[in-house]
């Protein structure tokens, strides 16, 4: 299993919101495809998938508030 | 750094908000594939961009009375909340890949907002940061906006430098979501500022925060 994380952004920023996920549960994504993007005050950030294969779970839905290391979904790698 | 990295500036001109959004996708790409870096300066017709986090109460007229002014309205996926730009304000996107300084979103912040600060400067123009608050003020009045955008460490969208343009357009919406009045280099300094020697003292500037070669080019759209 590959985990999606939200990875370390930055000094001072510990948390931040999913704005929207590109794929739904189910979809097949490729390694390095930018799979969700989170916000933060002043910046949006893609996070990539670290694998390729199917995105079995989303685990932090649009408008979730996440933190630095918090898994957002789950990849099963092909 | 890697010594041989060195930076294209590429400008624009007066182009359509979307044209250069299309441009800075495409030049995102090719940086994430190991291209040189690219910094995009340009002016836009007048339109209002709502980022992730933006209320549509932000802006505070109709959409009709948007259409009937010639004023655009366009979501996009940048950080921060409603910003507007027009002719007359430099507006600056580098496509940077943070990797090679420093993968941290809010240096990067700090490094825009010195480079402005020191863009400022040069003509005369004591500005500062107001802690809590991305920006460049100066008279207590906001002066610069940023609002970025980063994937894989790759940065686009930027900065809106008010350089001389119509600063009523702001009364259109709440900037930034903020009760901030607005002002203009050229406001501050009483007299016209030539968009040509801001553009030029930018790259400079640019230059000396990121330590980096900076190369013209001609603009590919």
């Amino acid at each position: 299993m590959s985990f999606v994380i939200l990875p370390e952004l930055g000094e001072g920023i510990e948390k931040a919101t999913v704005a929207c996920w590109h794929f739904k549960e189910g979809d097949l994504v490729s390694l390095d495809d930018d799979i969700v993007e989170v916000v933060t005050d002043k910046a949006t950030f893609s996070v990539s998938a670290g694998a390729s294969g199917t995105l079995t779970k989303i685990l932090a839905q649009d408008g979730r508030e996440v933190s630095v290391g918090e898994t957002l979904g789950e990849i099963e790698p092909q | 750094m890697n010594t041989e990295m060195i930076c294209r500036v590429e400008d624009l001109g007066l182009v359509d908000y979307e044209d250069a959004w299309a441009c800075q996708k495409v030049q995102v790409d090719r940086v994430r594939a190991g291209a040189r870096p690219v910094l995009l300066l340009c002016e836009h017709p007048a339109v209002i961009t709502l980022g992730r986090l933006a209320p549509e109460k932000n802006i505070l007229v109709s959409r009709e009375t948007l259409e009937h002014d010639g004023v655009q309205v366009v979501s996009i996926d940048r950080g921060g909340d409603v910003t507007l730009h027009a002719p007359g304000q430099l507006v600056v996107y580098p496509i940077l890949p943070l990797a090679h300084w420093k993968k941290d979103l809010h240096w990067y912040l700090a490094q825009l907002e010195q480079v402005a600060i020191d863009l400022l400067k040069s003509f005369g123009i004591v500005a500062n940061r107001i802690s809590g608050k991305t920006g460049v003020w100066a008279d207590s009045c906001k002066v610069v906006s940023i609002g970025i955008g980063v994937r894989q460490w790759v940065t686009y969208h930027g900065v809106g430098i008010n350089v001389d343009m119509d600063l009523k357009l702001f009364d259109l919406i709440k900037p930034c979501g903020l009760d901030a009045r607005m002002t203009s280099m050229a406001r501050l300094k009483g007299v016209a500022v030539e968009m040509r020697d801001v553009k030029e003292c930018l790259v400079k500037c640019f230059h000396r925060q990121f330590n980096l070669p900076m190369i013209y080019a001609s603009a590919q759209l």
